[in-house]
């Protein structure tokens, strides 16, 4: 399994943090989902200063790897000032970088992303860039100093699962040890699942869970689904094919009786 | 029965110490001020009795205990409004009305034709909505001005003081209601922190609470009578410091622009922002430790819950029964 700037990770689980019923609902999903990472949010969440303390403690105490994200930055010195105050909030050099650039779909804006990842990973930073399935901005990244991907499946919160599966697909072909992450836009666990199969890492998910009717049980689903998928990659999916092919031998069977 | 003391005067304190004063007991209030106003989490609430509605992403105790809310307030204040409330989301944003009827009970689907039969003003602004017709809203200040006054009218003394409530329970019996300011004891409490805008605008009528889905901003406005209403409220993790962010106005804004352009042209006349107190599941507890009795934990769900809380504290002290919010943690 590939590993995230040297952790390895329990499972491919990784779990956002906003927008559940309440603070015991979110634990529950963890426990449940065995989710190995928290992604948190400084800016929605907290109110963007020494104020969130209580939610950031609850975050800590879920006793998973917490990966802050820079979610609703718009501008690269937004991101990199946000970076900063989660590294000392939560003492830790893994950020997830978002810069959006677009207010409708939250589309990343992949310049920005791009400096904002360079500034960031000089500074010592182990980004997790959220980006979008596009090669070359891919390869921008890795240049900047990103060691993992973290690619949209659709628009966040959209729960349409992979927009693009060829593109997903040719991403994992072209980045054959660069660990890969499906970020935002699943709903449904078979989705997760799809995204495993194509080789992908890891799957980072939020609204799906969180807007659940039962956050905890679908957190369950999507952790089943993911592991249920990286056995699938592992095990070497058969080919599939136009014609009929029978399971057992035909030749010497009396088949004409 | 010797005198109750109730420490705090927002909406649990006042509420519990009317049910006490209902049961024959002697009461004293203290807080630190002697008139509701800003210092307290309950002068800047929204005023739905909307337990149905709050089932969306609430407990079902919320739901269930709510349900006491509006035949209580409307015996103890003549400031119930009695209209349901209504439900809509733009044309965009239509699988979150899905979504919220399928997690919430009592509503009825509403056309465009029947929303504005119900909200004239609102008419071919959305074209489907949800009905609950049962939920109620109430002006938060008149009623605890009315609370307040109707205590004092029967000789409960309201003393001004920074009371502790450990201080006091070594006296007698002491009720704590402070809300968010009992952190200093209670270390599960946290902050839930909320921002608001009044408005003025004389050109939009509407009669009941209106809550507009959108997945990132939601938002309910509650007319408050005379063309003035309330709009909320954020919710953010963490206690609030003493400023609304832009952002929170932004969206707080945008989304009435949203249900009605004409708030464009309305007046601001207030901006609040405070702390709801809340536990980890959200949901309210009563603590018993001797003699002192805390009540906290009421979230957004101050003027909802607060009536069924009274009715517990006042039944565990002279029923002895106790309050299915009691729990087992003694701090």
């Amino acid at each position: 399994m590939r590993d995230f700037y040297g952790v390895t990770l329990a499972n491919g689980l990784m779990l956002g943090t906003a927008q559940y019923p309440s603070p015991a609902v979110l634990a529950e999903a963890f426990r449940r989902s065995g989710a190995s990472v928290a992604t948190v949010s400084l800016r929605r969440e907290s109110g963007g200063d020494r104020a969130g303390q209580d939610f950031w403690t609850l975050i800590r105490g879920l006793g998973v790897h917490v990966l802050p994200n820079t979610a609703g930055c718009h501008s690269v010195k937004e991101a990199v000032t946000t970076a900063h105050m989660a590294r000392e909030v939560f003492d830790t050099k893994w950020i997830k970088l978002e810069v959006i650039g677009e207010e409708d779909t939250l589309q990343p804006d992949v310049f920005g992303l791009v400096e904002a990842a360079r500034i960031l990973t000089e500074d010592g930073f182990q980004v997790f860039p959220y980006t979008t399935e596009d090669l070359v901005v891919a390869d921008r990244l890795l240049g900047a100093g990103c060691e993992v991907l973290m690619p949209w499946g659709a628009p966040i919160g959209s729960g349409l699962g992979l927009n693009n599966v060829f593109g997903l697909r040719a991403m994992r072909a072209h980045f054959p040890d660069v660990p890969l992450v499906i970020d935002a836009g699943l709903g449904l666990p078979s989705q997760a699942a799809a995204a495993m199969e194509l080789g992908y890492d890891a799957i980072l998910l939020n609204t799906a869970v969180a807007k659940a009717g039962d956050p905890a049980i679908m957190a369950e689903a999507f952790a089943t689904a993911i592991r249920a998928g990286q056995l699938a990659a592992v095990a070497d999916p058969m080919e599939p094919r136009d014609m009929a092919a029978p399971s057992t031998p035909v030749i010497g069977t009396a088949f004409l009786s | 029965m010797s005198t109750i003391t109730v420490i705090g005067a927002g909406v649990a304190g006042l509420c519990v110490a009317r049910a006490l004063r209902d049961r024959g007991a002697d009461v004293v209030l203290i807080d630190r001020r002697t008139t509701p106003g800003p210092h307290a989490c309950s002068w800047w609430a929204g005023g739905m009795l909307a337990p149905f509605c709050e089932g969306e992403s609430a407990e079902e105790p919320v739901v269930r205990l709510g349900g006491e809310a509006a035949s209580w307030w409307a015996r103890h204040t003549d400031v119930l409004q009695r209209c349901g409330s209504l439900v809509v989301a733009s044309a965009r944003d239509r699988a979150d009305l899905a979504r919220f009827a399928r997690r919430t009970t009592t509503h009825r689907d509403v056309t465009q034709a029947e929303i504005a039969a119900l909200e004239p003003d609102l008419d071919a602004r959305f074209s489907r909505g949800l009905f609950f017709e049962s939920e109620a809203h109430l002006d938060p200040r008149a009623a605890l001005a009315q609370l307040r006054d109707g205590l004092i009218a029967e000789g409960v003394t309201l003393r001004q003081e920074e009371a502790r409530p450990e201080d006091h329970a070594v006296r007698g019996l002491t009720i704590d209601c402070r809300g968010f300011a009992a952190r200093d004891t209670l270390s599960d409490l946290r902050g839930v922190k909320g921002e608001m805008v009044v408005l003025s605008c004389p050109e939009v009528d509407l009669r009941r609470p209106i809550r507009l889905l959108h997945p990132r901003l939601p938002l309910y406005i509650v007319p408050r009578g005379d063309g003035v209403f309330m709009l909320g409220a954020t919710m953010v993790e963490g206690s609030a410091g003493r400023h609304v962010t832009a952002r929170a106005l932004l969206e707080l804004l945008t989304a009435a622009y949203a249900l009605h352009p004409a708030f464009g042209e309305a007046d601001v006349l207030e901006i609040g922002v405070d702390s709801r107190p809340a536990f980890a599941d959200n949901l309210p507890r009563i603590r018993r430790e001797g003699s002192l009795i805390r009540v906290n934990g009421l979230f957004r769900h101050g003027f909802l819950l607060a009536p069924a809380l009274a009715r517990m504290v006042a039944e565990m002290i002279f029923d002895g029964k106790t309050p299915e919010v009691q729990d087992e943690v003694a701090a």
